[in-house]
């Protein structure tokens, strides 16, 4: 009973340490998305390179589709940037692109100058469509299934580690369905 | 002259009563910005910080007040686009039931263990066998005695 009585302490302790450590992995900048298995929320905007000419998410029904949210100002964009002109170039999966809080002119002299992998980009100029979307920093890339349903979300710049082991198979998981 | 001054009357009523309204509303979303969380800069409040997200979601806080949304209606506006982590009070429920009640199961553990030692301290110290046996004592004291009365010391 006494020796038992000894090891609340440790038992303590051990529980403790295991909460702490367990919270030195979570990134406290990265919040958890309350979208993921609700539907996308709608949009109808102007395409970046094609003023005249909309894209809504209606469009997109019946394939699995990247929402892939960037801007030119955004310098963490142009470290996932070469990852997604490779994925664009293997045909896996459109990426809709969200010009989000950016000029229109800029975002054109961006894909201009480090490519564009998205099948099409469409401008939210005010962040308007973003707020919908629960985004709370660039970059940020969304899967949405044929059913038009937000399966994940990727928060910050997209590694090829997350590509490959996350959120490659979820596409083809989902192209499957 | 006399229309004159009652229109500038009736002018200047209107722009009190707008800017009498407009501080109230003012003071309601000043209030409500206070309980937002900016998601970019977590320690700040939507009316503390000045991150560009944090000023479009103000906006955008206002505009659903002029649309006349409650408070309420504002709330679970952003908590369905960016989740209970926007609201600086979180709402109880299973997931947060540790958070509102842990400090309470801690406080009852120390309790707990205040009472049982007190308790403890309390009675009277127990006869345990050997330890204050009266013919070991008496042993040891008889022993010191030669240790101190020996000569060669």
């Amino acid at each position: 009973m006494r020796s038992l009585r000894l090891l609340v302490p440790l038992a303590l302790f051990v529980v403790i340490a295991v909460f702490l450590y367990l919270g030195l992995a979570r990134d406290p900048s990265k919040i958890p998305s309350p979208l993921v298995g609700k539907p996308a929320p709608a949009f109808t905007l102007a395409q970046l390179k094609a003023p005249d000419q909309k894209l809504s998410t209606a469009d997109m029904k019946g394939q699995v589709w990247l929402l892939n949210v960037w801007a030119s100002w955004c310098v963490s964009c142009r470290v996932e940037h070469p990852l997604l002109v490779q994925l664009a170039q293997a045909n896996v999966v459109p990426v809709i692109g969200l010009n989000y809080k950016d000029k229109v002119p800029e975002g054109i002299a961006w894909l201009a100058q480090y490519g564009d992998p998205y099948k099409i980009s469409v401008v939210d100029a005010d962040g308007r469509v973003g707020i919908d979307w629960g985004v709370y920093g660039v970059p940020e890339t969304f899967v949405v299934d044929k059913a038009g349903v937000i399966r994940h979300k990727h928060i910050g710049p997209v590694t090829p580690e997350a590509l490959q082991n996350t959120i490659l198979p979820l596409v083809r998981e989902l192209q499957k369905a | 002259m006399r229309a004159t001054a009652l229109l500038l009357v009736v002018m200047f009523s209107v722009g009190a009563i707008a800017a009498t309204s407009d501080a109230a509303l003012d003071a309601r979303l000043k209030k409500l910005d206070e309980e937002l969380r900016c998601l970019v800069c977590q320690n700040q409040s939507l009316a503390d910080s000045n991150a560009p997200l944090a000023q479009d979601l103000r906006r955008e806080v206002r505009s659903l007040a002029d649309a006349g949304k409650s408070d309420v209606q504002i709330k679970e506006f952003l908590v369905a686009r960016y989740g209970d982590f926007v609201l600086y009070k979180p709402p109880v429920k299973g997931s947060t039931w540790l958070l509102w009640f842990g400090p309470f199961l801690l406080l009852a553990g120390g309790a707990v263990v205040w009472w049982s030692v007190s308790r403890r301290r309390a009675r009277p110290p127990r006869e345990t066998p050997g330890a204050v046996d009266g013919t070991a004592v008496n042993a040891g004291v008889e022993r010191a005695r030669e240790l101190l009365n020996d000569p060669r010391a």
